[in-house]
């Protein structure tokens, strides 16, 4: 009697450990297939981040092809939002609950994954690396569950604060900036910078809305306030008009243009390459456009798989890069977590990066993340524009704001 | 009139609704078209019983998109009054009831009444200087409406209130504590959030169906439809037209707006990007595959405008062996349903079943 109990016991114990091990490894996740949700604009007015999407679904690809990470296969089920956030509730609730995806990777937009962020918390699904450079994803006292990847607009900001300290410590800043989000993030950062010496050293503050058709009183005014540095926070349209006006006014201030706008295709050659000579932005990703990178292992790399996993991609695109590089860095926290694929372990994995080297990085650059650090990339070179094309300078400079600022 | 002056005079045929006379399979017209909605009734009771989690959630948008297809239906179907900008009247009542929610700590349930009335004063108003403009003009006006909202949303004068590109992230509308006791003792386990959500939006959803039902069968209802059949007679008539084309345009933006507030209730966040002139596009299309001059083609056209993306992804996913990246097929199918409806049933689904009736009832 004794020993048919012994054996009960022991048995429901194993019984239960097994059910736990079972227990353990997220939905979605099968001895065979790791099953990842994404939301991304295919439609719609956004719907030029799409290869964004498309190029990280040809890079799965390529791993599946390859025998997939840690055996199993990358089912990636990349659905289109049309950037509205109605819909990305609608569907981000459809690939959790009834596709039963492990994670939701690289959903893209700020309203958009605005719509949803409560939602993966509360049901502590991972949002893992959205595709935002809004600095409100890097809080994991708040939002344990959910982690940007680039680097957020607030350190970019910080960055040209420390250049300018360096530099010309005297400077007097006029800032021009677009009058939402984005725009504020990058002013923040630049305040935060500075520190205590942002009050004396910005002279003039001038912003816009997105629907103004021109920047043109606003550059006069800056130029008025006696400003001889100048931070230029736009968008690709009015970052084209800025550049322009300056020449026109023959104002040669030192010139701080965000990256949002340092495209050579779309902006600086628009705007005309003379007219920009000297001007400083900062960089985190190889442009697949720039010559210097043509003999690099890691281009050389991403060339071969533009060609045979995404040939409709345009290699112009920077998003392909993009894609490609943070891809690689899911890929690295999956292999991290091994065999233990629990929601819990795959946040914990990518909330354990050290300097992981993922590809088309600038060199120099690395991917960190800690239980306390939910932005993994806060690192930026600096570039001037000579000639026509971006030359990088000095170190890689660390912008990071630490978390919950 | 000159017939019914001698009482008990009147001749049967006249007093007598026409519908009466339509008999399908043995059952006369009306009596059928109300147990249809008891049917629907029915199923709408029953479904929070049976689903749960996303699918209650997904029957739920359709019951919110059915009430704001509604408001379009009231002022384009039976009034004759176009607009493309109900967008702006959806983002008034889920802007109003995210505002009290938010600032003002107004229960979400409270919320409902007070937006109806923001969003019909705003309706009314709107539909004043709209009286001078006639059909393409007015679909101009309301377009700009459409067009301007995300962007006055965004404005930094009421980003305090509105969250400017933020966006408003609402608290969780839990169910009155009576309400979870009731069913604790009747099932045993706690009601959730989806399930009140739904029976939430059910509620209201057929409180306003039947406001609307009984609308369109009084008097006003027929002077509506008399206006938009011919406005010089219903004039005649003594039917005072510019009063109601502007008391239409208010209620209609108040259904409209009923049902943003319930999507704000429902989505628990919402931003300016929620109301753009795409989600006016959703509620014509809605409304005209639905059958713009009918009430259950509301019906229809909720779950028309919540099922559409959905189809396109399918479509998507059975082209994706075809076509490289098939994503983003959303506007083509709108596109193609919309010419179909157009070229193949123009009065909608509920023209397509009336027209079945029809066809069912004189075959005898």
């Amino acid at each position: 009697m004794k020993l048919l109990t012994t054996t009960m016991v022991s048995a429901a114990a194993l019984a239960v450990a097994m059910g736990a091990a079972e227990a353990r490894n997220a939905p979605g996740v099968t001895a065979k297939e790791i099953k990842i949700g994404n939301t991304n604009p295919y439609s719609g007015p956004a719907a030029a981040y799409s290869s964004i999407g498309k190029s990280v679904g040809a890079c799965f690809d390529k791993f599946n092809s390859e025998g997939g990470v840690n055996g199993r296969q990358i089912n990636f089920i990349s659905v289109d939002d049309g950037y509205s956030p109605p819909r990305t509730v609608e569907q981000t609730r459809k690939l959790v609950e009834r596709e039963k995806v492990a994670f939701v990777f690289q959903a893209l937009g700020t309203p958009t994954n605005s719509a949803v962020h409560t939602y993966m918390n509360k049901k502590q699904v991972p949002q893992l690396f959205v595709a935002t450079g809004a600095t409100k994803w890097g809080d994991p006292k708040n939002f344990p569950w959910t982690m940007g990847w680039q680097p957020n607009y607030q350190s970019e900001g910080v960055v040209y604060a420390r250049y300018v300290l360096a530099t010309q410590p005297t400077a007097k800043i006029g800032i021009l900036y677009q009058n939402d989000d984005y725009g504020k993030d990058y002013v923040h950062g630049l305040e935060n910078g500075l520190g205590d010496k942002a009050g004396s050293m910005i002279v003039s503050r001038e912003s816009f809305e997105v629907t103004d058709p021109t920047i043109d009183s606003q550059i006069v005014n800056i130029k008025n306030s006696g400003a001889d540095t100048f931070y230029n926070v736009t968008t690709p349209k009015f970052a084209a008009q800025a550049i322009a006006k300056n020449f026109e006014l023959s104002w040669a201030p030192l010139h701080l243009l965000n990256s949002v706008s340092n495209s050579i295709g779309s902006v600086v050659s628009k705007a005309g390459f003379e007219k920009g000579q000297g001007m400083i932005s900062a960089a985190y990703l190889m442009d697949p456009t720039d010559p210097e990178w043509k003999s690099h292992d890691e281009y050389k790399a991403w060339n071969a798989w533009m060609d045979e996993y995404y040939p409709d991609g345009d290699k112009a695109d920077s998003f392909t890069a993009y894609g490609w590089s943070v891809c690689h860095t899911l890929v690295k926290a999956l292999e991290q977590a091994g065999d233990d694929l629990s929601r819990e372990n795959i946040m914990a994995q990518a909330a354990n990066l050290k300097n992981y080297r993922a590809p088309m990085l600038l060199p120099g650059i690395t991917v960190n993340t800690s239980a306390t650090d939910f932005y993994p990339i806060e690192q930026w070179q600096l570039m001037r524009l000579k000639g026509e094309g971006w030359e990088r300078f000095g170190d890689i400079i660390d912008g990071s704001v630490g978390s919950g600022s | 009139m000159a017939s019914t002056d001698v009482a008990g005079n009147v001749p049967a045929f006249l007093n007598q609704n026409p519908k009466d006379r339509i008999i399908v399979l043995g059952v006369p017209l009306p009596l059928l078209e109300r147990v249809g909605l008891y049917v629907l009734l029915a199923a709408v009771v029953v479904l929070p019983m049976v689903y749960d989690g996303y699918d209650i959630y997904e029957f739920g948008k359709i019951l919110m998109y059915m009430l704001a297809v509604l408001g379009l239906n009231l002022l384009t179907g039976f009034n004759g009054q176009f607009s493309l900008g109900h967008s702006a009247f959806f983002a008034v009542g889920a802007y109003s009831t995210a505002i009290m929610m938010d600032q003002l700590g107004v229960p979400y349930w409270a919320t409902i009444i007070p937006a109806a009335a923001v969003c019909f004063v705003a309706g009314f108003l709107f539909g004043l200087p709209a009286l001078r403009l006639d059909g393409l003009f007015l679909a101009l006006a309301t377009f700009a409406l459409a067009i301007a909202t995300p962007q006055l949303l965004k404005y930094d004068g009421i980003a305090h209130l509105t969250g400017g590109v933020q966006g408003i992230v609402l608290d969780t509308p839990y169910p009155p504590a009576w309400i979870d006791g009731i069913v604790m003792s009747i099932t045993g386990e706690e009601l959730s959030i989806d399930r009140w959500k739904y029976m939430f939006t059910a509620l209201v959803a057929v409180i306003m169906f039947a406001g609307a039902w009984n609308l369109v069968h009084s008097r006003t209802g027929r002077a509506l439809i008399a206006i938009r059949d011919n406005p010089l007679s219903a004039k005649t008539m003594g039917i005072n037209t510019s009063v109601f084309k502007s008391a239409a345009f208010g209620v209609s933006a108040m259904y409209t707006g009923v049902a943003g507030s319930l999507f704000a209730i429902m989505d628990e966040y919402l931003a300016p990007e929620s109301f753009t002139f795409a989600e006016a596009i959703k509620f014509l299309v809605g409304g005209v595959v639905g059958g713009i001059a009918s009430l259950f083609g509301a019906i229809f056209g909720g779950w028309f405008v919540l099922e559409i993306p959905n189809i396109a992804d399918l479509a998507a996913s059975s082209l994706e062996n075809y076509i490289n990246n098939p994503q983003g097929l959303t506007g083509l199918i709108y596109g193609l349903f919309l010419i179909f409806t157009v070229y193949v049933m123009p009065m909608g689904a509920a023209g397509l079943a009336q027209i079945l009736v029809h066809k069912i009832s004189t075959r005898r």
